[in-house]
């Protein structure tokens, strides 16, 4: 199984009260605040969850696998997820083999 | 940003609902998407990106302090990978 925004927002139909078009909307807002928010460089802590933060990456020199053929991979900024200690704890324990993840 | 600007971004967005209906969906995403990791199930958001888990085999560790020999079990650990819209858009920015 797999969650996305649809199972989100009918949780949120169901369990908070909002109309369909509300929680579509609500769910919809929540990641599209988080981009933005990324987007304007700033980093984003979700409490209990974990934090977005922002890396800039140098320039580096990279190799088309196929053909071998040396090509720089560009400066970049990008996003990395740092898990909070409580997602981490509630994560760890999963190693009895009847809940393996995939 | 910090959970609580969100929520009142959020809350500025849907003028229509009470503040405290922002606070509770909030709330309820980030549960749900803490539990379908506990329960070692993937979470796939269009345009933002996924998460899933990545397994840690069992390992010897050591203690830094005393240098003794320590068993580390076998574990998960969440990992989170950049749709491609969030990455174009942060690097754009930037």
């Amino acid at each position: 199984m797999t969650l996305t925004k649809a199972e989100l927002a009918d949780l949120l139909f169901e369990r908070v009260g909002l109309n369909k078009r509300e929680a579509k909307d609500m769910v919809e807002g929540f990641f599209e605040e988080i981009r933005v928010a990324l987007e304007r460089g700033d980093c984003v802590k979700l409490s209990g969850f974990g934090n977005f933060q922002l890396r800039d990456k140098p320039q580096r020199p990279g190799r088309n696998p196929k053909t071998g053929e040396e090509i720089p991979i560009t400066a970049r900024r990008v996003v990395t997820f740092h898990a909070s200690q409580k997602l981490k704890a509630a994560v760890e324990q999963l190693s009895d083999a009847s809940k393996q993840p995939q | 940003m910090t959970k609580s600007e969100l929520i009142a971004q959020l809350a500025a967005r849907f003028p229509q609902l009470i503040a405290k209906d922002a606070d509770y969906a909030v709330k309820m995403i980030l549960d749900a998407m803490t539990d379908a990791l506990a329960r070692g199930d993937r979470i796939e958001i269009r345009g933002f990106g996924s998460f899933a888990l990545n397994y840690r085999p069992p390992r010897v560790g050591r203690n830094p302090k005393s240098g003794e020999k320590v068993h580390v079990p076998e574990k998960y650990v969440p990992h989170f990978k950049a749709g491609k819209e969030l990455r174009e858009r942060v690097d754009m920015a930037g």
